[in-house]
């Protein structure tokens, strides 16, 4: 018999666990492939669920305990399914002194969601972050991967209520 | 293998290369206490109660001598006024788990809140599952103080065949995930 890598079969037949697996054999279907793996997952699924991190550790042959760790580890990793827009708020040193609590207060205030939360519609997922690096124009929030800055309570509800229609 | 000479609390002693400050100096005596460490596992480094000074050339510094290997002329100091205030403020930090620790330096209550009263994540529990158990159960799940320990999702059964990390634990016997699940129920 010639040796030969059996992948294992996909948790389904969905087309987009090819990205996945592009990924892994990208680099080598190794453990060390470990994070870049969970980011193609996170990107192409949205987050990260019990099937897909199963999948994962069966095929980088890594123990799922250490799996869950590093998808916990890091926030950039979500095991829950987020909503159709994300709103992150900097809570960052620079952005707390400029009014970031504010910010998050009129948010719970408007569409009920505390960070790590999503609306019971979907629409929207609030999550907190330390410093994105934009301190310069504290207190800054990051709207659909779109950085904005500056913001009092009221812009930044106006805002979301925009981009959620 | 290289032997090594150093020096311990005074008296010259000799190690092989590769042995822990803490293995060797436990072994000339010394009385080091100690609460993430356990011989059948790598060192973890978490709990710094074993830190002992070391003095190297004209360099002193405070370093943990479970994870610390031998080094040729070394000077070791296993107790001082410093590494006993260093380490009776760590049991105090600890407090209400390591009691054993806490009855040794004398510590009836603490002047920080305690953020658990169960788990003090020193790791013997997960790093056993996975080193020695080979089980992959546990695991430490999320960072800084939302740290805890784990269970992977669907595999808490396979510990009603171990369940060795009861044993291990000095706080109490209490593992939980996501706040519900116990080991002391012994699932
Ligand atoms: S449950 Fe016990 S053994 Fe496990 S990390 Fe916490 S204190 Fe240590
Ligand atoms: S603190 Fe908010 S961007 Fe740096
Ligand atoms: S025993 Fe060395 S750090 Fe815990």
């Amino acid at each position: 018999m010639c040796p030969q890598t059996v992948r294992n079969e996909a948790p389904s037949d969905d087309k987009r666990w090819k990205i996945i697996n592009a990924t892994m054999r990208r680099n080598g279907d190794d453990s060390h492939a470990l994070i870049e793996t969970l980011h193609s997952v996170q990107e192409t699924f949205g987050y990260l669920d019990d099937v897909a991190l199963s999948y994962v550790a069966k095929s980088l042959r890594t123990p799922l305990s250490r799996v869950y760790g590093v998808a916990t580890f890091y926030h950039f990793f979500t095991l829950k399914p987020q909503g159709e827009h994300s709103c992150v708020v900097c809570t960052g040193t620079a952005c707390h002194i400029k009014g970031a609590q504010a910010l998050l207060s009129a948010i719970k205030g408007s569409f009920g969601v505390a960070p790590g939360e999503t609306t019971a519609d979907n629409k929207l997922s609030v999550i907190s972050a330390r410093c994105i690096g934009s301190c310069g124009l504290a207190p800054a929030v990051v709207i659909d991967g779109n950085v904005m800055g500056n913001l009092s309570p009221q812009t930044l509800v106006a805002r979301v209520e925009r981009e959620i229609g | 293998m290289t032997r090594i000479t150093l020096t311990i609390d005074g008296e010259t002693v000799q190690a092989d290369e590769g042995t822990s400050l803490l293995e060797v100096a436990r072994k000339a005596g010394a009385d080091i206490p100690t609460l993430c460490h356990n011989e059948q596992l790598k060192p973890h480094g978490a709990c710094r109660l074993c830190t002992v000074e070391v003095v190297k050339g004209k360099r002193t510094r405070l370093v943990a001598s479970c994870a610390y290997p031998v080094e040729e002329g070394l000077v070791v100091r296993t107790s001082t006024v410093e590494i006993e205030k260093h380490r009776k403020l760590l049991v105090e930090m600890l407090y209400p788990t390591a009691l054993h620790l806490a009855k040794r330096y004398g510590i009836t209550k603490s002047r920080f809140e305690a953020e658990r009263g169960d788990c003090n994540l020193c790791g013997l529990c997960v790093n056993y599952c996975r080193e020695v158990a080979h089980r992959n159960v546990l695991y430490f799940e999320g960072r800084g103080i939302d740290r805890k320990v784990a269970f992977v999702p669907g595999k808490a059964q396979e510990c009603s065949s171990c369940g060795a990390c009861f044993e291990l634990c000095s706080g109490g016997f209490v593992v939980t995930n996501h706040g519900t699940v116990s080991l002391n129920e012994r699932i």
